[in-house]
């Protein structure tokens, strides 16, 4: 099983450099993937860390969203984690996708590209593939419903329980 | 107070369904001392449980059962195994509509005299007149207490309103406004009036909006002489030597058989499961499936020519607040050739939460184009656009050759092309759409493509002749005597209009019609 959860890894700066993975790029150590902020940590057993480390890359390169954090693409993803568990051939599409996305990339693999528009180049060469489907298809629906990332669509979700808008704003428009 | 009926009751009228047809036409029988029994393939989901919350709400009332779909369609592509938004429960899709209801035009009752022959389409009259409805309408409207008429007002505006009418204006339409609703202004019918919560389409949870759950199934039932029967999946219709049905063998809940007699039976199961229904009854009398000597049956599926625009503006709109369908343009409703296609289409305005846009935006959408829109949510403001489609012949609810469902019976497989008549008229409405949201400041707009249907139609239709069609102008069958068709399968045309009213109006006038044949003992 996957978990989120809100930890310092307790890996050194030091220990970090070695690692070569420095600046704004998720971390890589034993078997969970790492925010580069030490703010969250996600544990795979079913696919490579590493896989899951360029899964949250690739949820972000397909529904670019400058101002919401990778925790909620890392959300967003760890159904395929949890399926690949129990499932050998998701883990094979998984595996062999993200594979292929690396090879595509060439050195240094397709997180090691630094542009957007380099790994959307790659990504509307396979867009019609199995493997991209199922993980845009996944990933419209475990994006964007999160609730916790309404408020920054400016969605205000269930309103019932708040007497619906008839007195917070149905009709409040002022700039027409 | 519901009356359980024995299954060996072969006095019953039974109706298989629950929404705005079988719902309507058996409290409309039970009111007239009709036996009645209504077999639901949903469960029975009262509207203190309604969810507010898309997904959560889709996965509690839609129809999921599977489906295959084909043709040209984009839903083919992009939702192949939802070729339908409807509802599986007690109400029907009346749980999930959005309130809008328009009578037809009275030309939208004779197509092909007023639009002649439409190369590729199947074009035909209705067997009956607007005048002929009328009464019925004024009925149905009364019923359900539609804003505009029998002096209740319309709604309140809200923002995704203020906008479309702002547009409008500029544009120099003249009928716009927040429409003929099924929704109550002020309290009604022991029903409380609408508080602007959004969520039509999952359910009102307050029961402002007319649905046949919360209004003639209780009403009925009150009578002692209506049992709804939730969990009932009928699979088969049967009939005698002589032809006339007898008795329809239904699944439960645990997938148990069961047969329930009846002296008439009313199929209500909306457009694709009512032709389902028919085609998977054949026999050896009838070996292309019950009254479809026409071979009309599951032909001619119409879906209204659907899409949406969205806009993005420099400010704030707040469209999900308030009502769904807060508003109308008609102005383009006429028949009028001169745009490039025959009959017309209504402006409505619509409103999804961040999780249905998001799927349904641009399905299959994704990169910055794709997000940047959605990060323009809260400035949006959004119409549904609902035109008169061409009825076509090869669009069809065939029977799948190979899948069957959990019952073993065949399932259904939807297939639709657009006519080019539909296109033109989508690609008009597109740009109209646009127009009015960019003359009040729309910064980007986008003409989103056709939802899943809503509006399912036509898939046995209405005709003079019994080489036409399947039922006549009572939705009797011209095959089967004691067969009727109640819901929107029934439509000959489509028109520019959400088929409900018309739906409930037809089923009124059925009532009508049953009563009296039954007491003169012909059916």
């Amino acid at each position: 099983m996957t978990t989120i959860y809100e930890q310092r890894p307790g890996l050194s700066r030091r220990e970090l450099l070695k690692r070569g993975t420095i600046g704004a790029a998720l971390i890589i150590t034993g078997n969970a993937v790492i925010s580069p902020d030490r703010a969250w940590g996600m544990e795979t057993t079913a696919l490579k860390p590493d896989t899951m480390a360029t899964l949250i890359k690739l949820a972000r390169d397909i529904y670019p969203h400058d101002a919401i954090s990778d925790r909620f693409y890392a959300i967003a993803v760890k159904g395929h984690e949890t399926k690949a568990g129990t499932d050998p051939k998701h883990k094979e599409l998984i595996e062999a996708g993200i594979a292929d996305l690396d090879k595509r990339a060439g050195e240094g693999g397709y997180r090691g590209l630094g542009w957007e528009d380099d790994r959307v180049r790659i990504l509307r060469d396979i867009e019609t593939t199995p493997f991209f489907q199922a993980v845009r298809g996944d990933l419209v629906v475990s994006f964007y419903n999160q609730k916790e990332l309404w408020p920054h669509f400016g969605y205000e979700g269930e309103s019932y329980s708040k007497g619906g808008y008839i007195a917070r704003g149905f009709d409040d428009i002022e700039w027409l | 107070m519901a009356a359980p009926y024995d299954l060996n009751d072969d006095g019953v009228v039974v109706i298989i369904g629950s929404g705005a047809g079988g719902g309507t036409l058996g409290n409309e029988l039970a009111q007239k001392g009709i036996d009645v029994v209504v077999l639901e393939a949903g469960s029975r989901i009262e509207y203190e449980d309604f969810i507010n919350d898309e997904w959560d709400s889709f996965a509690q009332l839609a129809w999921l059962d599977h489906r295959t779909t084909g043709g040209g369609w984009r839903v083919s592509k992009d939702f192949p195994n939802l070729p339908a938004w409807i509802v599986k429960a007690v109400g029907g899709t009346t749980t999930h509509w959005a309130g809008a209801s328009l009578r037809f035009q009275e030309h939208e009752f004779k197509t092909l005299t007023h639009y002649g022959k439409v190369e590729g389409a199947n074009l035909l009259d209705w067997p009956l007149t607007l005048a002929e409805l009328e009464p019925y309408y004024a009925k149905a409207e009364d019923k359900m207490g539609v804003t505009r008429t029998n002096g209740i007002e319309g709604l309140p505006g809200n923002n995704n309103f203020k906008i479309l009418k702002a547009g409008a204006d500029k544009l120099g339409y003249k009928e716009c406004h927040t429409g003929n609703m099924a929704i109550n202004s002020a309290d009604r019918d022991d029903r409380m009036s609408c508080q602007q919560t959004g969520f039509c389409f999952q359910g009102c949870k307050w029961g402002a909006k007319w649905s046949t759950l919360y209004t003639e199934i209780p009403k009925g039932e009150a009578t002692g002489k209506l049992e709804v029967r939730p969990n009932s999946h009928v699979v088969k219709i049967e009939h005698d030597d002589s032809g006339k049905v007898t008795n329809v063998v239904y699944a439960d809940k645990d997938g148990k058989l069961h047969s329930q007699k009846a002296r008439i039976v009313c199929v209500a199961g909306n457009s694709i499961e009512s032709p389902r229904l028919l085609l998977n009854s054949a026999s050896a009398k009838y070996p292309d499936g019950l009254a479809n000597s026409s071979g009309q049956v599951g032909k001619n599926y119409m879906r209204h020519t659907t899409g949406s625009v969205y806009a993005v503006f420099e400010k704030p709109v707040h469209m999900y607040r308030g009502t769904t369908m807060a508003g109308i343009v008609r102005d383009e409703a006429r028949h009028d050739p001169s745009r490039g296609f025959v009959g017309g289409y209504e402006l409505e305005t619509l409103a999804l939460g961040v999780p249905f846009m998001a799927a349904f935006l641009d399905p299959g959408g994704w990169g910055r184009s794709f997000a940047s829109a959605m990060d323009s949510y809260a400035n949006m403001a959004g119409l549904w656009i609902v035109g008169e489609d061409m009825p076509q012949e090869q669009n069809a609810v065939k029977l799948h050759g190979e899948l069957k469902d959990q019952h073993g019976m065949p399932i259904p497989d939807v297939w639709f092309t657009d006519h080019p008549n539909d296109v033109a008229m989508r690609n008009h409405a597109y740009r109209q759409g646009q127009a009015i949201y960019e003359a009040v400041g729309a910064t980007r707009s986008f003409p989103t493509p056709p939802y899943p249907s809503t509006h399912n139609l036509g898939t046995n239709r209405m005709s003079e002749k019994a080489s036409d069609g399947v039922v006549n102008k009572w939705g009797q069958t011209h095959d089967i005597k004691n067969l009727f068709v109640s819901d929107g399968s029934q439509f000959t045309s489509g028109a520019a209009e959400n088929p409900t009213l018309t739906i409930v109006t037809l089923a009124i006038r059925q009532a009508d019609y049953i009563a009296k044949e039954m007491a003169a003992g012909s059916i």
